[in-house]
């Protein structure tokens, strides 16, 4: 057999079928639910008086909506409850496993798939949620789908797509302390551009990558579709099984001893053929913050927002242009002196266990600064949240002024109460700076969990690796 | 899903990179649990004045004089030219319904970003590549000429402009053989149910801890 990628391995394991045209029928073994995008699918099937495939595959959880305080008291905005009330009670009709509000396992559907060992290597894993590609740190073939896709999966256990083609990113050397997956994704999307991986399935490789944590690992993927791959891939290693091992849903006994022995053969051939590699060299990294309004609009923390007028090609100069009125930046501008108004420590992209020890590690013994009006901690999931309650890091956070919060997507997207007001500007562990997501004429910069610390406590970004 | 053959209407222009879903339908929208009425929020950041939540009266709020569609001329809008990346960020199916609901059926630009393009090719929205240069040209056509039309023909994969100048396009056979006829993806899936149920025999034997319940 010719030597194969990853992605390679993971795609021909899982067609069923092919059309001429190359669209194939694609397998998929674990499909995750959340509120936002399935009310319309489970409406399709019963308007069309279709089943489900293979029911207890799928796993639900309510994330986008739920409120981050006084849980109990439940939903106040009626549209929003009515949303979550909806993925309640079409889990309760369909027989779909949930995880409700009040669960202590609830939390953000990405974080909850690896925690649960609901995601594993070798799988196929959608999600109406276009940062399914997390879940590709495990070597799993995972990506974002659309409504229409949620509909079909549930009632065919298949997706129809064609073959993306393959991409490695190979990162060299080693990170330097405190600088963190967060920040080397930023700076991979800041030189490929969101755009770089369109219509590709990008590994990322290299020894730099083998060093990372599986929690690390799941930030780099979760942001893949940032620079526009729809699935990131990480091969399989004794991290991840490490990661996997005694995990609810992971498989145990003799099955684990033999799944295990398959996902040892979940990494590229020696000699794969790449459509495209890129290498990056990570000695040299410092803590990444973003300037702008795409998330390629990045800098070194000691670094400057740009000028715009030295940039030659007319769209992009116009995008810069647009993006430093929006965010109230001057060209020029130190990236030290820029000052949030609130620090949001949350999402799927930093809200795990490390991502809070990090961030409590820089608060310890610190006040939130006077200029910041909030500055909150979201844990990723009810486990997470718990985890850190054990390690006294809830303690860290609250004695420091922070507010500390339930699990779920909260003000990474503002679809719940927690949004900044227009003007506002946010240090964001996140991974959208796109205009009004974080709320109506917010600004967003991007970090990762320790610098946003820092600017909580600092009242402006500081370098990490410095203090 | 509604089909589509040939489109020919009036295009408008919105000359920027990476208009993303949040963009193109903010997220208090996405709180509906229906699949349609998404029309009149379609840019509602930029269409709008002030910020706008479901549920109120848009034929009363102010809108942005600025803001290409709200202009006389371009009212009628059934095609989209656009910059490159168009449609990155989120998985929101709720983009394309936005389109299809305000009545827009293609879109061009240079680029689109993956799941987006999938999205609209499941909603009767065509999305249209032309390269980067032709894109542009047809932008300063449609702003220097009220009224300017353009006619998209999809079975001969054709862009055509008013004066018979014709651009081709690609598009994946299925896809294509899909919206001419409105097909359902999910009807046509389980015609090969045998085919699936083969699959998930032999990987059971192979792979048994995929197949483990939740
Ligand atoms: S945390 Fe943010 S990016 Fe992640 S699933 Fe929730 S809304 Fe989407």
């Amino acid at each position: 057999m010719s030597a194969e990628t990853l992605y390679d391995k993971l795609w021909n394991s899982h067609v069923v079928r092919e059309e001429e045209d190359g669209t194939a029928l694609l397998y998929i073994d674990r499909h995750l639910v959340h509120e936002v995008t399935s009310p319309q699918a489970f409406e399709g099937l019963q308007k069309n008086g279709r089943g489900l495939w293979r029911t207890a595959t799928n796993l639900a959880v309510a994330d986008h909506n739920v409120p981050t305080t006084d849980r109990a008291a439940g939903i106040s905005d009626p549209i929003s409850k009515l949303q979550v009330d909806t993925l309640d009670n079409n889990c309760a009709v369909f027989g779909v496993t949930e995880f409700d509000m009040l669960d202590p396992r609830q939390g953000i559907v990405h974080v909850i798939g690896p925690e649960q060992g609901a995601t594993l290597p070798g799988m196929t894993v959608v999600c109406g949620d276009s940062h399914t590609s997390t879940h590709g740190a495990l070597a799993a073939l995972a990506f974002g789908i659309g409504t229409s896709d949620v509909e079909h999966v549930l009632a065919t256990q298949c997706i129809l797509q064609r073959k993306a083609r393959n991409m490695r990113i190979n990162i060299t050397g080693k990170l330097p302390e405190r600088v963190t997956g967060k920040d080397l994704i930023l700076a991979i999307i800041g030189q490929i551009g969101t755009a770089g991986g369109t219509g590709h399935a990008i590994e990322f490789a290299g020894p730099a990558i083998r060093a990372l944590s599986m929690e690390e690992r799941m930030s780099v993927c979760n942001m893949a579709i940032e620079a526009g791959a729809r699935s990131g891939l990480i091969a399989a290693d004794d991290t991840t099984i490490d990661y996997l091992k005694g995990r609810p849903f992971a498989p145990s006994g003799e099955l684990w001893d033999r799944a295990v022995e398959n996902w040892r053969t979940l990494t590229s051939d020696d000699d794969a053929k790449f459509d495209v590699e890129i290498e990056m060299d990570a000695t040299n990294l410092k803590p990444q913050v973003t300037w702008g309004t795409s998330p390629e609009m990045v800098v070194s923390v000691d670094g400057h927002v740009p000028d715009a007028d030295t940039i030659d090609d007319p769209a992009r100069r116009d995008g810069y242009r647009r993006a430093l009125e929006y965010m109230g930046l001057e060209a020029g501008t130190s990236i030290f002196d820029i000052s949030p108004d609130k620090v949001f420590i949350g999402s799927c992209t930093n809200s795990r266990i490390e991502d809070l020890r990090a961030a409590a590690a820089i608060v310890d013994g610190h006040k939130v600064a006077s200029g910041i009006s909030l500055a909150m901690v979201v844990p990723g999931s009810g486990l997470v949240k718990k985890q850190a309650e054990e390690e006294g890091l809830d303690k860290i956070f609250i004695d420091a002024g922070f507010s500390w919060r339930e699990p779920g997507c909260s003000m990474c997207l503002a679809m719940n109460a927690d949004r900044l007001e227009a003007g506002e500007r946010c240090a964001s562990t996140s991974n959208r700076n796109f205009e009004g997501r974080q709320g109506h004429g917010g600004r967003t910069h991007l970090v990762s969990p320790a610098m946003a610390a820092a600017a909580a406590v600092h009242g402006h970004f500081v370098d990490i690796t410095e203090i | 899903m509604e089909h589509l053959e040939n489109v020919t209407g009036i295009v408008a222009a919105l000359d920027r990179s990476n208009i993303d879903t949040d963009a193109i339908i903010p997220k208090q929208y996405l709180k509906s649990i229906r699949k349609f009425g998404f029309g009149e929020n379609l840019f509602d950041a930029w269409r709008y004045l002030d910020h706008g939540e479901p549920g109120q009266d848009h034929s009363k709020r102010p809108l942005n004089p600025d803001f290409v569609l709200n202009q006389a001329r371009y009212r009628d809008t059934r095609i989209l030219l656009a910059g490159d990346n168009f449609g990155c960020g989120s998985s929101r199916e709720h983009a394309a319904w936005a389109f299809r609901d305000y009545g827009i059926r293609v879109i061009i630009a240079p680029s689109f970003a993956d799941i987006f393009n999938g999205n609209a090719l499941k909603n009767g929205l065509l999305p249209v590549v032309l390269d980067e240069t032709t894109v542009a040209r047809l932008i300063k056509s449609v702003e220097e000429n009220e009224g300017y039309i353009l006619t998209i023909d999809l079975p001969s994969q054709r862009v055509i402009t008013p004066d018979g100048e014709v651009f081709n396009f690609e598009i994946d056979a299925f896809r294509k053989h899909c919206l001419i006829n409105g097909l359902d993806d999910i009807d046509m899936t389980l015609t090969h149910a045998d085919e699936i149920h083969a699959y998930e025999t032999r990987r059971r034997e192979e792979a048994p801890w995929l197949f483990t319940d939740l």
